[in-house]
């Protein structure tokens, strides 16, 4: 018999060694998040997957879940938490969706409208951040970087180069690549890097290729990002 | 040709009456008039108040990204701004012919654009001035007016709107704001299902269209005196032909005639559009004065959209419109008609041309399936040019070896047209003004000849730092205490 724990009333069994977000990941059940990928550690910076256990806010990314454990995610609070977050992430980087090469495929925009975002709310940081098109097969455009860290751990844990890493601290914290001159040319980021195909946002763009998909068969057009977690459907419909 | 009352030799003197803003427009903008104390008109501008500078921050952005960028320049034609750029972008793949299936497809999205704007423009914004009146009550001088005493006139330019519409979204993925043009081709094909539903209304719409064309007509025919010499100046016009002399709105060469209809440029490649035309400022309006270079900048303006266009292709390569232009240019006694009211008929047989395309292209398997992108050899320049509802539209771009955009220039068609709206307003200040007492009626009468070109001052107002400013410092008494000049070229003087 495995072991449970409840997420908003739902039994969620669990293996030793998963986390909370993980179980109710393969049960089915949604959980908002951004810098959490099933295939990389865990590293519980953006907060999104915040959920409350013991009438303790904690990230859902990094905590493993206990039996009998009560864990609520889906309440109006946690949800506001989550979009107030969201919105910062809008307005700290340069997110100008209608004319973005990712909009449809970005899991921050689609995050957005399941949280019901409708403003940004909070006044824009309009930083200055330089594009680098030095690659001939990639962009990075790092107006759009949530410092999610998933590039920095798939070339780190996958590909073993250590291309990408976060430099700085606090609200000065921004992604580097690991050349002297600064330039992804002068790495060895290769467009068959795991690094490459990480991005949730439009940081780390394939050249020449922006708008082939046409609106209605982008990824989150299709159906709505909760909606992503297979397994869920057939939860709904048992 | 006449630029004069474009500035009083003493405006201190003159009494401001401002028409702010011009309503009924696409975009904002305003209207100057100065007047002595016996109310005769000394200056009249047109100006546009609102800046945009995409020009500018286009620049370092990657080259697909901009046809999807830039349409965001308006909210009207924004098919046109996408389907340039597409077509600039084009070029600097090397890509001189796309695949049947891309430009049969591109074509669909900017006839529909064409038909939409035209039919939003003429029912939407001018009927009411065209059915009730110029100087009629403001209150019903609207579109809702139009649907209270002419309910089947509104209904059916309500629907030709969503018609077009209908078939933007359909290869744009959306009404506004679409994807469908990506450089070198397109990224969607339509569906049976889709081309079914919009079969099923085409012809309709080619009825209706033909119906307004006959209103535009009439109007004309009714009252010749008035809508055949309201605003009434004389100019050069330019517009795209097809290779044979034919209209085409999406593709051709550039053929200019002056204002007796003889020619003054044929056949000549866009992409050396910078030898025929170069683009002045003046230092009261962020808009540029294009004109044509071998005519200078005091002779070389001219009129683009459908006035221009229906008089300066040979024919209209289908049947209906073709027999309403030969019915136009026989009304103007085979001479260049200039009467600015006389954009709406041009505009309607437009109108009625664009839905014909559609019926024939809906007819055309190659928008079910086909090859959707052709390829060729990167260059680093590429210039995009299409016939907007509004006028000849330029989009000219440089790319950098990394793929970021490093130059930018547009011209768009209101630009074009800003010299002639500015002639306009002036001739219908000098006719209904000029030492009368000024009411909100007759200054109705300005806006009317503005409305005519259907201008989009959204469009056309980008001359980021190339505007040259004045700023007059005057005392109480209107005396002037001191003066600041800056020059096109960024140079201050006192």
């Amino acid at each position: 018999m495995s072991k449970t724990f409840t997420l908003d009333g739902k039994t969620i069994p669990f293996k030793d060694g998963q986390t909370i977000i993980q179980a109710a990941l393969d049960a089915g059940y949604y959980i908002p998040h951004l810098c959490h990928h099933p295939e990389f550690k865990p590293h519980g910076s953006c907060k999104l997957c915040t959920v409350v256990v013991s009438g303790h806010q904690t990230a859902s990314c990094t905590l493993q879940p206990a039996e009998g454990m009560v864990v609520e995610s889906e309440t109006e609070q946690l949800n506001a938490e989550r979009r107030a977050l969201t919105q910062m992430l809008f307005v700290e980087g340069n997110h100008f969706c209608p004319s973005c090469e990712k909009s449809g495929d970005c899991q921050l925009q689609a995050t957005a409208y399941h949280l019901g975002m409708m403003t940004t709310h909070y006044d824009h940081f309009f930083p200055n951040r330089p594009l680098d098109a030095s690659h001939d097969d990639y962009l990075l455009d790092l107006n759009r970087c949530i410092l999610c860290s998933l590039c920095v751990r798939a070339s780190r844990d996958v590909d073993g180069k250590n291309v990408f890493a976060l430099a700085g601290r606090g609200a000065q914290t921004h992604l580097i690549v690991n050349a002297r001159s600064g330039r992804l040319a002068d790495t060895d980021f290769s467009a068959t890097d795991k690094a490459a195909h990480v991005c949730p946002v439009g940081v780390i763009l394939p050249k020449k290729r922006g708008f082939a998909v046409p609106i209605g068969e982008r990824t989150f057009d299709k159906q709505p990002i909760d909606a992503y977690v297979d397994s869920r459907l057939a939860r709904k419909e048992s | 040709m006449t630029t004069s009352l474009e500035t009083a030799e003493h405006p201190e003197k003159l009494r401001r009456v401002a028409i702010d803003p011009v309503s009924r427009v696409e975009g904002h903008g305003k209207v100057t008039i100065l007047l002595d104390a016996d109310n005769k008109v000394h200056q009249v501008r047109l100006h546009i108040v609102e800046f945009r500078g995409f020009e500018k921050f286009i620049q370092g952005r990657p080259y697909w990204e901009v046809p999807v960028m830039v349409q965001r320049l308006c909210g009207i034609c924004p098919v046109s701004h996408h389907l340039a750029a597409a077509k600039a972008f084009d070029q600097v793949l090397g890509i001189e012919h796309l695949t049947p299936t891309a430009e049969k497809i591109r074509r669909l999205m900017h006839y529909g654009q064409i038909m939409q704007s035209h039919a939003l423009h003429f029912f939407h914004l001018s009927s009411p001035d065209l059915l009730f009146g110029f100087d009629s009550d403001v209150a019903k001088r609207n579109i809702v007016g139009v649907a209270e005493k002419y309910p089947e006139i509104a209904r059916q330019g309500v629907l030709l709107r969503k018609f077009g519409q209908e078939v933007i979204r359909i290869t744009a993925g959306k009404r506004i704001h679409g994807t469908g043009a990506i450089p070198g081709g397109v990224n969607k094909v339509i569906t049976l299902a889709e081309r079914d539903e919009l079969l099923q209304n085409i012809y309709q719409m080619i009825d209706w269209s033909r119906t307004a064309v006959h209103l535009a007509q009439q109007l004309h025919e009714a009252n010749p005196a008035l809508y055949d010499s309201f605003g009434l100046f004389r100019s050069s016009i330019m517009s795209l032909v097809g290779n044979d002399g034919e209209m085409d709105l999406y593709h051709g060469k550039l053929r200019a005639r002056d204002e007796d209809g003889r020619l003054i440029f044929d056949g000549v490649d866009y992409q050396d559009y910078q030898k025929m035309i170069a683009e002045g400022v003046k230092s009261w309006t962020y808009m540029k004065f294009p004109f044509i270079r071998s005519l200078g900048e005091k002779r070389g303006w001219y009129k683009v959209g459908p006035l221009a266009r229906v008089q300066n292709c040979d024919s209209i390569p289908t049947p209906f419109a073709e027999a309403e232009r030969r019915v136009f240019i026989d009304y103007a006694g085979g001479v260049p008609f200039h009467g600015p009211l006389a954009y709406h008929w041009t505009r309607m047989i437009e109108m009625l041309h664009a839905v014909e395309v559609i019926k024939d292209l809906l007819h055309d398997d190659a928008i079910l399936d086909g090859e959707r992108m052709a390829h060729g050899e990167r260059r680093r320049e590429g210039v995009g040019v299409i016939e907007a509802p509004r006028g000849t539209l330029f989009h000219h771009y440089q790319v950098g070896e990394d793929d970021l955009v490093t130059m930018c220039n547009l011209i768009v068609s209101t630009t074009s047209n800003n010299q002639p709206m500015n002639e306009a307003v002036r001739q219908v200040a000098r006719r209904y003004l000029h030492g009368q007492e000024v009411t909100p009626d007759l200054l109705n009468h300005i806006e009317v000849a503005i409305r005519a070109f259907d201008p989009c001052l959204s469009c056309a107002t980008h001359a980021l730092g190339k505007m040259p400013l004045e700023v007059t410092l005057l005392d109480a008494g209107g005396c002037e205490v001191s003066r600041l000049t800056k020059s096109a070229a960024g140079k201050f003087c006192a």
